[in-house]
C-alpha cells in the first residue's frame, strides 16, 4: 500500500502589494506518496514556486500570506510548526533545489564547506566527519572529491547544479523539491542532471516534487502529474492519464503549443491570449477567456473538480456528469 | 533559388587575458532567399557571435560575408548605415532589449526617424500603427512602456522594430527562449506568417531543437566555434551522422509517455574555446575518438547530397 508523505489540502496563498491583492495559489490540494516523483507543470505566474515555498513554510510574510489550508508532512501540519521545528525540518527532511545554481550557492564559501554545513547542522556531526560526508556526496553526484576546496565560480553551470543537489541530498531527506532544476542548463547537461536525480531518487527512496514548465522533462522523470494554471490545479493524474487521455482544454492547448520533434506540423496551434492578471482573476473559470470550449456557466462560477477515473481529476464543466467515465 | 547571404570561412576571435578565444572559427554557409537556416548548439558554441558578426554588430576577424551578391565584409560608415535597414536583428531577452524609458510607439518609430523614412508625423503614426497591427499588438498599447507588458507582447515589439525598415534578412537570436510555451507558439506562428507575406530570410539561432526543426529549412549544428553538421531540417531527424548531433538530439526530452528509449549520456562538458588544441574539438567527449581525432582537425565534407559532416570516422560510425 502506498503511504502518503505529503498532503496539501485546500491551500490558498495571497500576496498583497500596493493595495492590490494577488491570488497566487487558490484552493489547491495535492498528495505525494513515499518514494514517488510528481511533476507540477505550469507557465510563468501559475503559482508553482509559491506552492513549493509554502511546503517549506518559506512564503515571505509580508507581502505573502497563507490564508487557508494545511500542509501535512508525515501527519504533522507544517503551517503550525514553530521556528525551531521548521529549522530542523528544512534541509533535513525536506530540501529544495532552486532553479539557478549560480545564485543558490554562497560565492565566498568552498563547496565542501557548504555541503558540510548542512551535515553539521542537522546530523550534529563533527567537523571531520562532516567533511568526509561532503566528499562522499560530491563523488555521489559525479564530482571528484578533491574539488571540495574549490569555490563555486570554479565550476561550470552543470557542476554547480550537481553541488546544489549534493547539498540537498546530504541529509537524506524524505522529500526533495526541485524548482526548475534544469531550466538554466544546456540539453546535454540537463540529461546528465536528470539521470543523476532519477538514480539518486531511487537509491535514497526520496519523494520528488518536480516543478517545471517542460512537459518533456516530466515525462522522463515522473509517474504522476499536476497541471497548474493561474493558481489552480486544473488537471491531475498519472503520467499516462494526463498525457494520453488529456482532458482539460488548457492541457490540450499546452500540448498543441510545443513543436513536436517527431512529427511534421507546419503550424502550431497556440492558446490564444494571455494568462489573466492574478490581481484581478475572473470569478468563473480562470481559463475561460482563452478556452475554445467556453460555455456560459464557465464565466459565472468556478468549475467543480471532476474525478474521471481513479486518480485522474479535472477542473472543468465539460466533464460534469462524466465521473468515472474513463 | 537565389542565394541571399553567403558566409565564407568566417572567423571571430576575441583577445582575453588567457589567450585567443576562438568564438567562431571558420564557418561557411549559404542561405537562399525566403528560407530559414537554424543554427543550434549549446551555450558558448559561438552561435550568437556568428549572428552578431554577420550583421556587423561586432567586427569580424577574417572571412567573407556576401549579401545579395555584394561583398559586405569590409563596409563601414555611411555604407554600413545604408546596409543596416536590410539586415535586422531580433534579440533573445525582450526584457533587456527594449529601452525601459521609451514607449512602444517611440521604440518602433525610432528606426523610421533615424533613416528618414517618413516625411511627417501623420505618416509616422500611420506606419507605426500598421507595424503594430502586423505583429498583433493592439494600437491601444502605443503609449505603454515595456514594464507594463508581458514577455510575449514585448517580443512582438522587438519583431515590429526589426520589421520597421522592410528588411530582407533578419537574424533571430533565441527569440522565443524567454517565453512560455503557449506564447512561444504564438510568436513562432507570427514569424512564419511574416516570412511568407514579406518574403523574409531568417538566420534562426536557438538551443531548442524542437523549435529549430519546426521553423527551419536547413540546420547547422555548431560546437565550440566549428561547424559540425549541416543538412535539411527534414533530414536531421532521419539521418544524423555526427556523434555530437546524435547525442544532442537524443538529449531532447520528449513529452510523451515512454517517449524516451534510452539515455545517451554525453560525458563531460563543453570546454573553453580559449587557445583550442589541434584536432577535433569534440574529441574529449566523443565515444568514438581515436588518435587521429586528437591530432588532425576533421574536414567539413559532403557525405550525401545536401548533407555535410565534420568527423574523421563518419563513414565507419554510420556504415556509409
Amino acid at each position: 500500500m502506498r503511504e502518503k508523505l505529503l498532503e496539501i489540502k485546500n491551500l490558498s496563498v495571497i500576496y498583497s502589494t500596493e493595495g492590490k491583492i494577488v491570488e497566487a495559489v487558490n484552493h489547491i490540494s495535492l498528495d505525494l506518496y513515499k518514494g514517488e516523483a510528481i511533476g507540477l507543470i505550469g507557465e510563468t505566474g501559475a503559482g508553482k514556486t509559491t506552492t513549493a515555498l509554502s511546503v517549506l513554510n518559506l512564503i515571505p510574510n509580508p507581502p505573502g500570506k497563507i490564508i487557508s489550508g494545511e500542509i501535512l508532512f508525515e501527519g504533522e501540519n507544517i503551517l503550525e510548526m514553530d521556528h525551531k521545528n521548521l529549522r530542523k525540518m528544512r534541509g533535513n527532511k525536506i530540501s529544495m533545489i532552486f532553479q539557478d545554481p549560480m545564485t543558490a550557492l554562497n560565492p565566498v564559501m568552498t563547496v565542501g564547506d557548504q555541503i558540510a554545513e548542512v551535515v553539521r547542522l542537522h546530523d550534529k556531526a563533527s567537523r571531520k566527519d562532516a567533511f568526509i560526508k561532503a566528499q562522499q556526496m560530491l563523488e555521489t553526484v559525479g564530482i571528484p572529491g578533491n574539488r571540495m576546496h574549490d569555490y563555486p565560480h570554479q565550476f561550470s553551470g552543470g557542476m554547480k547544479q550537481r553541488v546544489v543537489i549534493a547539498i540537498s541530498l546530504a541529509c537524506n531527506p524524505a522529500l526533495l523539491i526541485a524548482d526548475e532544476p534544469t531550466t538554466a542548463l544546456d540539453v546535454t547537461i540537463q540529461e546528465q542532471v536528470l539521470e543523476l536525480m532519477e538514480t539518486l531518487q531511487k537509491d535514497f527512496n526520496t519523494s520528488l516534487l518536480l516543478i517545471t514548465h517542460d512537459l518533456g522533462v516530466v515525462a522522463e522523470v515522473c509517474k504522476r502529474v499536476a497541471i497548474m494554471y493561474a493558481g489552480e490545479i486544473v488537471e491531475q493524474g498519472t503520467l499516462e492519464q494526463v498525457y494520453n487521455h488529456t482532458a482539460h482544454p488548457y492541457t490540450v492547448g499546452l500540448f498543441n503549443s510545443i513543436p513536436n520533434f517527431h512529427e511534421d506540423v507546419r503550424r502550431l496551434k497556440p492558446i490564444v491570449g494571455q494568462m489573466p492578471d492574478p490581481a484581478a482573476l475572473p470569478k468563473g473559470c480562470h481559463f475561460a477567456a482563452r478556452c475554445p470550449d467556453v460555455m456560459d456557466k464557465c464565466l459565472e462560477k468556478s468549475p467543480p473538480i471532476i474525478n474521471l477515473n481513479d486518480e485522474h481529476t479535472v477542473k472543468c464543466y465539460k466533464y460534469v456528469g462524466q465521473e468515472g467515465a474513463e | 533559388m537565389k542565394t541571399l547571404l553567403e558566409v565564407q570561412n568566417l572567423k571571430k576571435h576575441f583577445k582575453t587575458p588567457k589567450g585567443m578565444l576562438h568564438a567562431v572559427d571558420g564557418v561557411s554557409f549559404k542561405i537562399n532567399e525566403r528560407q530559414t537556416l537554424g543554427v543550434v548548439g549549446e551555450s558558448g558554441c559561438g552561435k550568437s557571435t556568428l549572428g552578431r558578426t554577420i550583421v556587423h554588430l561586432t567586427p569580424r576577424t577574417s572571412g567573407k560575408i556576401i549579401f545579395d551578391g555584394q561583398d559586405i565584409s569590409k563596409v563601414d560608415g555611411g555604407a554600413l548605415k545604408k546596409l543596416r535597414p536590410q539586415m535586422q536583428m531580433i534579440f533573445q531577452d525582450p526584457y533587456a532589449s527594449l529601452n525601459p524609458r521609451m514607449s512602444v510607439f517611440q521604440t518602433i518609430s525610432e528606426p523610421l526617424i533615424i533613416n528618414q523614412r517618413v516625411d511627417n508625423k501623420q505618416e509616422l503614426i500611420k506606419k507605426v500603427t500598421r507595424l503594430m497591427e502586423t505583429v498583433g499588438l493592439s494600437h491601444k498599447l502605443a503609449n505603454a512602456y515595456p514594464h507594463e507588458l508581458d514577455g510575449g507582447r514585448r517580443q512582438r515589439i522587438g519583431v515590429a522594430r526589426a520589421l520597421a525598415l522592410n528588411p530582407r534578412f533578419i537574424v533571430c537570436d533565441e527569440p522565443v527562449s524567454a517565453l512560455d510555451v503557449s506564447i512561444q507558439a504564438q510568436i513562432l506562428n507570427l514569424m512564419q506568417d511574416l516570412q511568407e507575406e514579406l518574403g523574409l530570410t531568417y538566420l534562426f539561432i536557438t538551443h531548442d531543437l524542437s523549435v529549430v526543426k519546426h521553423i527551419s529549412d536547413h540546420i547547422l549544428v555548431m560546437y565550440m566555434g566549428k561547424m559540425v553538421e549541416y543538412t535539411s531540417a527534414k533530414n536531421v531527424f532521419k539521418n544524423r551522422y555526427h556523434p555530437y548531433t546524435k547525442a544532442l538530439l537524443a538529449a531532447v526530452p520528449i513529452p510523451k509517455v515512454g517517449g524516451k528509449k534510452e539515455r545517451v549520456i554525453l560525458k563531460g562538458e563543453i570546454t573553453s574555446p580559449v587557445n583550442p588544441k589541434p584536432g577535433c574539438r569534440f574529441a574529449s567527449r566523443c565515444a568514438y575518438a581515436t588518435d587521429i581525432c586528437l591530432i588532425e582537425e576533421p574536414k567539413f565534407e559532403v557525405v550525401q547530397a545536401d548533407h555535410f559532416v565534420a568527423c574523421h570516422h563518419v563513414k565507419t560510425i554510420n556504415a556509409l
